[in-house]
């Protein structure tokens, strides 16, 4: 098969596209480039959509951890203890395990046993307690002047908050959101190697990786491959990010505005 | 206490001296959740078919064996990379297998694979089945019609039919047969066996010939003398295939 | 473990737990909570020690140290740690083996590469072939803290560089106008100063560390996620005596718990180091201990 033919077949097996069996034996590199590039969808899809939805519910965790009323507080610092309190990977045993309780009482969670809507929710959770300790920060070093200038515009309430606050605490907390959303993207690579299971071996890229070195028994050429793929999503999202910041930090004059630096993080 | 404890050293420094350029001990690496070829019994030890059978073959063999537990995904790596010596775990001995170790002549005769669901009508062609990652039940039922679901343990796949995660799990008959005894009704056999593999053997490498000869010689004995068809008949009933 | 044990099935509930609680496998359990601490314990202060080193390494005056220091800091943060986990601990262990197969068997002629398998002569083993089987469970237990060092080493490295450039110039300046020499300057001024000021991202760092090592699972040493796995699943009467349906819900809700733990009295302990350090240093958090100190 030529490498062509090889992307042809395999550039969408992860979501059940093209040749249904994967190569069996005489590994080519393109064949490793192909799959594990392949696996990348499913992490592609668990990041955007878990920050995208994650960013919601984290405005308003902060929002609630900030508050003075203990009803909202608590909660807030609850669920984010919770979260960032404990390994990501264990909460995605026991999500999965959970959910596998839970089905048996009701049907309508049999969905939630799949990869992906459950680890979905893990990972959308997770990374709202994450980005929501994150604004939290920010909030609280909001400069006291911003807000008072607000109030002698006579600005209160909701759009206080909307045209204020809010962009002020995004501009705060955008370089520590970018390491979170790098973060929460590698995270995306414990998906199937915890416990939720791959259909039809469709599998996101570290699946794949460990497919290829289980077979080869050689794994110094498969993960240095998702090593790649993942440093170049990484620096994709540094570049997005880093637009959106600098719109943040249009109004700024040059001298004060912060700079972008690329952090790799842990996974946690 | 001290004599056996005397004579327990003098016997091991013999054996070391005796292979003092092969291997003094010989260590066993087992999966440890596959009854009853292998599993962990309730003090925390390797027990199982395997177990008695390995025991007794580093006893005929005059070797110091010990048990090591290793996952399944890496018992292959593991093995060639020399964290141990040998694979005795219930792996059957296959083509694409023998490419990469050796096998010994097989302790477990070519046996059948089978499906096991929760209800008479499950959809073995079209629906979802169950198998353990890189076994030859995952790559038997990859290339059938069916919906392959890989879990890392033997116990996942058999937990994903229970609750309707897969509609049939496919794996060693003799697995499933304790499963489906113990189920009450819960799950059953359906399908027809498919036999699959050359039997069970024990994995070595490949540069290890002149342990798989004592092994060898040590299984024959023991199928010569019937002591392993007692234990086939000990761990899997008495329907099963001895030699 | 109790006398009453002996027949489990016909035991009232309480009792039933209390020996289900206590058999062998569950001690095994219980042994790799003391393996995921002893890890913490060891790894800790060997990550802040390689930390150190390569922090001081990067901040060296000579070119070559200085790029070396920079180097290990850049890679190691570079490349998403779990591949470094999946691949780095059999690439150590072969490399060990292969630095001793050369030194201790130099007339071997034999390829140690042969086809998929890696073969060294039987004196290089590690640890040796005859080994009893607690070495082998060492030895893999120090390749995990190694692993774990080298990665965390090269984040502690970069928290300790911060640190080290945040301490005021002045304090230095004021060390050299006192005619301390650079050494004296580094170890006196510098290293104790620059405590208050990487504390936070050391902190950080070990909370993240604590919930990293469930990714011992990964290099294949039989942790607590291994554990909860293997008791939670579910036990047929044919091989157990305390048969049970599918609890690995319970058991991992347990490990949740126990992490939880582990972060709050972590966090608690941390406030506290931070309020020592925080003395007299000349920083927002100082001057307030000052204040409240005077008033």
């Amino acid at each position: 098969m030529s490498c062509w033919e090889t992307i042809q077949a395999y550039a969408f097996r992860s979501i059940g596209f093209g040749e249904r069996l994967l190569p069996r034996s005489d590994f080519t590199i393109c064949e490793h480039f192909t799959l594990i590039g392949s696996g990348m969808i499913w992490n592609v899809y668990f990041g955007v959509i878990a920050l995208v939805s994650g960013f919601f519910l984290a405005t308003l965790l902060a929002v609630g951890k900030m508050s003075a009323r203990a009803i909202y507080r608590k909660p807030a610092q609850w669920f984010i203890f919770i979260f960032r309190g404990s390994p990501l990977f264990i909460q995605f045993f026991f999500a999965y395990f959970l959910f596998l309780n839970l089905k048996r009482t009701n049907d309508f969670f049999d969905p939630f046993t799949a990869a992906w809507l459950g680890a979905l929710i893990v990972l959308f959770l997770n990374t709202a307690a994450y980005s929501g300790e994150i604004f939290y920060g920010a909030l609280r070093s909001i400069p006291k002047g911003d807000v008072e200038a607000a109030d002698a515009y006579g600005l209160s309430g909701w759009s206080r908050f909307r045209r204020v606050i809010w962009p002020t605490m995004l501009r705060l907390a955008w370089p520590a959101y970018t390491n979170e959303a790098i973060f929460l993207f590698h995270a995306t690579a414990l998906v199937f190697f915890s416990s939720f299971p791959a259909w039809q071996q469709r599998g996101d890229a570290l699946y794949y990786a460990n497919y290829f070195a289980d077979k080869t028994f050689n794994p110094f050429v498969p993960y240095p491959i998702l090593a790649f793929y993942f440093i170049l999503c990484s620096l994709a999202i540094i570049g997005v990010f880093g637009l959106v910041n600098r719109r943040l930090n249009r109004h700024l004059p040059a001298s004060t505005r912060q700079k972008m630096k690329l952090r790799m993080n842990l996974i946690r | 206490m001290k004599s056996i404890l005397l004579s327990t050293v003098a016997v091991a420094m013999t054996a070391t001296f005796a292979m003092a350029d092969g291997h003094s001990v010989v260590r066993m690496g087992t999966e440890g959740a596959y009854a009853p070829y292998n599993f962990i019994n309730d003090a925390g030890e390797i027990d199982g078919f395997e177990r008695e059978v390995g025991d007794e073959l580093c006893l005929r063999a005059e070797l110091t064996c010990e048990w090591v537990k290793n996952d399944w995904d890496s018992i292959i790596p593991n093995l060639v990379s020399g964290n141990y010596d040998t694979i005795i775990a219930g792996m059957s001995i296959t083509a694409e297998r023998d490419e990469v170790i050796d096998f010994t002549q097989d302790y477990y005769p070519p046996t059948a694979s089978a499906y096991v669901a929760a209800s008479e009508d499950a959809d073995l062609e079209g629906g979802v089945v169950a198998a353990q990652t890189a076994t030859i039940q995952a790559g038997y039922i990859a290339e059938s019609g069916a919906t392959l679901v890989e879990f890392a343990t033997p116990e996942e796949t058999i937990a994903a039919v229970r609750n309707g995660e897969a509609d049939a799990v496919f794996a060693d008959r003799d697995f499933l047969v304790p499963m489906v005894e113990e189920s009450g009704g819960d799950l059953l056999f359906v399908g027809e066996p498919v036999p699959l593999g050359g039997g069970v053997g024990m994995g070595l490498r490949e540069s290890d010939a002149e342990l798989r000869g004592k092994f060898d010689a040590a299984i024959t004995s023991m199928k010569e003398d019937g002591t392993l068809n007692e234990l086939l008949i000990k761990w899997f009933g008495d329907e099963v295939i001895t030699y | 473990m109790f006398s009453y044990c002996a027949d489990p099935d016909t035991l009232d509930t309480v009792r039933w737990f209390s020996c289900y609680l206590t058999t062998g496998v569950h001690m095994s359990f219980y042994a790799s909570f003391i393996k995921v601490l002893a890890l913490l314990a060891v790894t800790g202060p060997v990550a802040l020690g390689v930390g150190f080193l390569g922090a001081m390494a990067a901040r060296s005056s000579f070119l070559p140290v200085s790029l070396l220091g920079k180097s290990y800091i850049a890679i190691v943060r570079g490349v998403p740690d779990i591949a470094f986990f999946l691949f780095f601990v059999i690439a150590l262990d072969q490399m060990f083996e292969y630095v001793r197969h050369r030194a201790i068997c130099p007339d071997w002629t034999q390829p140690v590469r042969q086809g998929s398998e890696f073969l060294v002569c039987a004196q290089a083993k590690l640890p040796l072939g005859n080994a009893a089987e607690w070495v082998h469970e060492t030895y893999g237990f120090l390749l995990a803290v190694i692993t774990f060092a080298i990665v965390f080493g090269a984040f502690a490295a970069n928290v300790l560089f911060g640190g080290m450039r945040a301490v005021p110039r002045a304090q230095l300046e004021t060390a050299e106008a006192y005619g301390m020499s650079r050494r004296q300057t580094f170890w006196r001024v510098l290293v104790p100063q620059m405590w208050v000021y990487a504390l936070p991202g050391l902190s950080n760092l070990w909370m993240v560390l604590i919930k990293a090592t469930p990714l011992l699972f990964l290099l294949g040493i039989e942790d607590i996620v291994y554990w909860a796995r293997e008791l939670g699943g579910t036990k047929t009467s044919r091989f157990s005596a305390y048969p049970h349906g599918d609890w690995r819900m319970w058991y991992f809700l347990g490990l949740l718990v126990f992490y939880l733990m582990m972060t709050r009295v972590s966090e608690i302990l941390l406030e506290r180091l931070m309020q020592r350090l925080t003395h007299g240093q000349a920083t927002t958090g100082g001057e307030q201990q000052r204040k409240e100190v005077a008033a």
